[in-house]
This record gives C-alpha cells, sequence and structure tokens, in this order.
C-alpha cells in the first residue's frame, strides 16, 4: 500500500511536468488563459515552421558527426589500452576522466578564438571537436571495459594466425564490439543533442541553431509563444525519448557501467 | 617477464590525445594565458597585465555573489537528488521495468527544453504550479527563484543518482539482507546497519559526478531566469558567459572560467581524498 502510493508519487513527480507540456502543446493559444482547454488542436505543431525543421537536421548533423568522429578516435585508442602494452595507459585512462569533468566555461573562450582564426566559427563542423571533450572519454570508458572483458586468448591467438594488431583489431575486435558501440554511440548522441553553452557561443546565424539554443532563444513577436515553445519542446525531445525507450537496458548498462567496477 | 611494448600502440592512440588534447588540454592552458591579459575582443585590445584579473576578482562582489549561489545550488541540489534518488532506487529494486522506463524520461528531456517546461509551469500569470501556489512568486522573487532553479535540476537529474544507486543495490548479494531477516533486524535496522554502509561507494561517486556537474550548471538557470532576478541566481557559469560573450571581454571571462575550474579541482580533490580512505 505504502509502496503503491510511492510509485504514483515518483510517477507523477517524473512524467506530469513532461505530460503538462504534451497537453500544453495540443492547448489552443486563445485558451492558454483558463485553468484547462476545452478542446485540442494541432495548430501549436503547425506553426513551428521551417525554422524548427532546420534546427532537427542541424543537431541531426553536429550529434551524427560526434558519434562518427568519437567512434573512430575511441575504439582505436580503447582497444590499444585493453590490449596493447605501452607506457601511460592507466595515465590516459585518467586524464580522459579528469577532462570529463572539466567546466566547459574553463574552454570556451579559447575555443571560440580558436574557431574564430580557423574560420569554423558559425559553422555547423565547429561543434563537433568541442563536443569530443564530453563525447571521447565516455567512449574510452565504456569501450575499454568492454574489450578488457573480451578473453585475452583471443588476442595472442590471431597474432599467432598471423595477424597485425590492425588486422586483430579490424577484424575480430571491432565486429565483436557491435553491442558495446551502440551503447556507447546511444549516449553520445544524446549528450551532444542536448547540449547548450557551446552551440550557444560558437553558433551565431539563427538558421545554425541546434535545438536546445532553438528552445533557449525561441521568441514571439509580442508575448512568449508558450503553446509553440511546448510543441517545439515535445518534438525536440520525441527522438530522444523513443531511443532511451527503446534502448533502456543499454543506456542504464552504460551509464552506470563505470561506477560498479571501479 | 614483462613483453616490452608495442611499438604500433602510439598510433593506435594518437588521434584520440590529439583530439583530448586539442580540445580540452590547451583551451585550459591558453585561458589561464589568457586571464593574464586585459583583451577586449571587438577594440582588438590585447595587453599583459599579469595577475591584474585576478586582483579585480577578490574584490568583485558579484563573483563572491556568483559563487556564493553556485555552492548553495550545488549543496541543496545534491543533498536532495541523493536522498530523492535513493527512495527511487529502492522502489526501482523491486519495482516493474515501467517504472523505470518512466523514471528514465526526465534524463532524456534536452535541459534547456526541461528547464523551459519548468518556466511554464511557473509562470506568473497561468502557468499550473501558479494557480496551485498562487501565494509563490516562482521566479520573481530572488529566494524563490534559486529554489525553482534547483527544483528543475533535481526533476532533471535525479534518475542519474537513482540509476546509479540502484546498481550498487543491485551488487549487494541478497543473501545478506534474507540473514539479517532471520536474525531478526527489523526492516529499517537492516536498511540503515546493512544496505546504507554497503552502498557507500556508490553514494561517494553518485555525489561526485552530481557535484562536479551541478557546480558547472549553465543550461538549466540561463533559460529559466538568464541569471536574474538582479543576478541573485547567477552563477559562476553564467556570469563568465556574460563577461566573454556580452561584454567581450575575454580577459576577466577567462580569469572567471579558470576560477570556476579551479573549484571543481579542488571539490575533485576532496572527494578523491574520501575515496582513497576507502579502500
Amino acid at each position: 500500500m505504502k509502496r503503491a502510493l510511492a510509485t504514483c508519487a515518483v510517477l507523477a513527480f517524473f512524467l506530469g511536468p513532461f505530460g503538462w507540456q504534451v497537453l500544453t502543446s495540443l492547448w489552443p493559444e486563445n485558451e492558454l488563459t483558463r485553468p484547462f482547454p476545452h478542446a485540442l488542436t494541432l495548430a501549436s505543431y503547425a506553426g513551428l515552421g521551417a525554422s524548427f525543421g532546420r534546427a532537427l537536421v542541424n543537431s541531426l548533423v553536429v550529434a551524427a558527426g560526434t558519434t562518427a568522429l568519437c567512434l573512430a578516435v575511441g575504439s582505436t585508442a580503447a582497444f590499444a589500452i585493453a590490449r596493447l602494452r605501452f607506457p601511460g595507459r592507466r595515465l590516459l585512462l585518467g586524464a580522459a576522466l579528469a577532462i570529463s569533468m572539466f567546466p566547459p566555461i574553463a574552454t570556451v573562450s579559447p575555443l571560440y578564438l580558436a574557431l574564430r582564426a580557423l574560420g569554423f566559427r558559425d559553422q555547423l563542423a565547429g561543434l563537433v571537436l568541442p563536443y569530443a571533450t564530453f563525447a571521447l572519454p565516455i567512449t574510452l570508458w565504456l569501450l575499454t571495459s568492454f574489450f578488457r572483458a573480451l578473453p585475452e586468448e583471443l588476442y595472442r591467438a590471431a597474432r599467432v594466425d598471423g595477424c597485425t594488431p590492425w588486422q586483430a583489431f579490424l577484424r575480430i575486435y571491432l565486429p565483436l564490439a557491435a553491442p558495446a558501440l551502440a551503447t556507447t554511440a546511444i549516449l553520445i548522441f544524446i549528450f551532444s543533442w542536448n547540449e547548450l553553452l557551446y552551440a550557444l557561443t560558437f553558433l551565431s546565424t539563427p538558421a545554425k541553431r541546434t535545438i536546445p539554443v532553438a528552445i533557449a532563444l525561441f521568441a514571439g513577436e509580442h508575448t512568449e509563444p508558450w503553446g509553440e515553445i511546448a510543441a517545439a519542446s515535445v518534438a525536440a525531445t520525441l527522438p530522444l525519448a523513443v531511443l532511451t525507450l527503446l534502448f533502456q537496458r543499454r543506456i542504464v548498462s552504460g551509464l552506470t557501467a563505470g561506477a560498479v567496477k571501479e | 617477464m614483462k613483453p616490452a611494448s608495442d611499438e604500433k600502440a602510439a598510433l593506435f592512440v594518437a588521434p584520440a590525445v590529439a583530439v583530448l588534447g586539442a580540445v580540452a588540454v590547451v583551451p585550459v592552458l591558453a585561458a589561464v594565458w589568457l586571464s593574464l591579459h586585459r583583451s577586449i575582443v571587438i577594440f582588438h585590445e590585447q595587453r599583459f597585465i599579469g595577475l591584474g584579473n585576478y586582483r579585480f576578482l577578490l574584490e568583485d562582489a558579484r563573483f563572491w555573489s556568483a559563487l556564493r549561489t553556485t555552492a548553495y545550488f550545488t549543496a541543496v541540489a545534491v543533498s536532495v537528488e541523493l536522498v530523492l534518488g535513493l527512495l527511487v532506487a529502492l522502489l526501482l529494486v523491486r519495482g516493474h521495468g515501467l517504472l523505470r522506463a518512466a523514471v528514465l524520461i526526465p534524463w532524456a528531456v534536452p535541459t534547456a527544453v526541461s528547464a523551459r517546461l519548468w518556466a511554464w509551469l511557473f509562470n506568473a500569470d497561468y502557468g499550473a504550479l501558479h494557480r496551485l501556489l498562487p501565494s509563490v512568486d516562482w521566479l520573481g522573487s530572488p529566494t524563490a527563484a534559486l529554489h525553482a532553479a534547483i527544483l528543475v535540476d533535481v526533476w532533471k537529474t535525479t534518475p542519474f543518482v537513482a540509476l546509479l544507486l540502484l546498481a550498487g543495490l543491485q551488487s549487494i548479494p541478497s543473501e545478506v539482507l534474507r540473514a539479517a531477516r532471520v536474525d531478526g533486524a527489523s526492516p529499517a535496522r537492516a536498511f540503515f546497519s546493512i544496505t546504507l554502509p554497503l552502498l557507500r561507494p556508490s553514494i561517494l561517486l553518485a555525489l561526485l559526478f552530481r557535484s562536479l556537474d551541478a557546480f558547472r550548471v549553465f543550461d538549466a538557470i540561463y533559460v529559466l531566469t538568464e541569471g536574474g532576478p538582479g543576478n541573485t541566481t547567477e552563477t559562476l557559469s553564467i556570469y563568465a558567459f556574460k563577461t566573454l560573450m556580452r561584454s567581450g571581454d575575454f580577459g576577466y571571462g577567462s580569469a572567471l572560467a579558470v576560477a570556476t575550474f579551479l573549484c571543481v579541482v579542488a571539490i575533485s580533490l576532496c572527494f578523491f581524498r574520501v575515496l582513497g580512505r576507502e579502500r
């Protein structure tokens, strides 16, 4: 009984606010002054228009680019940390962990100046490399622990059969790592999709805004268009909610991987 | 005998090291260097002034107020998240998979979206929370606004804490708790004498991650209040951001950013001392 009550309270607290946002997005604009709507409409979604669609595409491009870069660069490094012998392996993982804890504001000013000097300020491509600050450390941690869990004999057998380390990585380890790569990709994608500070600082053209920037700077001509903001919020969150629900188990195991072992 | 190191290893790790160096290590050092200058970008002014920015910082009341706000935000938000996260984790341990899915929703909502979503609930004219508690001016009064921001952070990040603690709870062998029950321990006694001590490493880890994350808070407060009313919800990240991007003062802005970075380093060192003593 107490348990059921607690469960209901938890559900109400965590789902209620988002549910209210969904309701607001269907609420006719001229009825928002009332405590409840009398009818529901999709008008707010219709009002979002091309600029919001562009923001969705921008976010998709940046998140996909960051995911591709971090998987490419991170998987080779993680394989080396797990299976090859070289000095500074532990140091590299420790440094990655430390970097993931950097407050992004600490690197904003030099990155801004560097991107401007290189002509990448106000370019979506200019966000991909800075996003590696938070995305690459998770990639290294998750993939290293996955590669370490694979039996070491696998690597030795491959070497005995004449594989170079590169071939062993490409032909044996990488295909086996598909599930770990998927988990990592989902997490990087979600983190990149949600990033605000860098995107707000480095982009200035409205047409280049990513979703969080578009939502943060959403403004109407006279009053705050709450219905449209709600519609934009729901549309921006829906892809993530679907991803999260589909890959619940992977996400939870990825988020807590470091926590249980270390 | 230890085999010699693989000479190819350098090729495998070089790209990752280069990326991390280019986007994290070099920029932090460059920020320190910038903070020693008077640097107004639009005027192309750049002049070395040594520790001048830091001397100004020590006298800057707005900096101390931002530091206090950030520390208060971090302490209160993280404490609430820990207690609430533990309760949720205890529900999840024997709960339905559906409950876990539901709890993950706020985690997946982008922070900027969650701030907007709560801003509408807090809205002083038609917000749902305003209708429930008309006497509270959620975003208009300084005390309420900071606590409103804490509420947004609690909503958004408690799921992460709950999942970490859930993983910890699941690693406690069930025999230990069953043995306690056989020995006649009450559920409360078993929780405080067995579960909680065994959960200590997970709790410390959740505290570490969340404290560092809360201390660099930007999105939630920037979207909710932009630091207002009257800079009362302005955190270090927001003050540094405004100094950099609105005033274009890259020297002092970098000094504020470096100060934030040093605070984060100090917090991590404290945690690592505690964690180190555990072993």
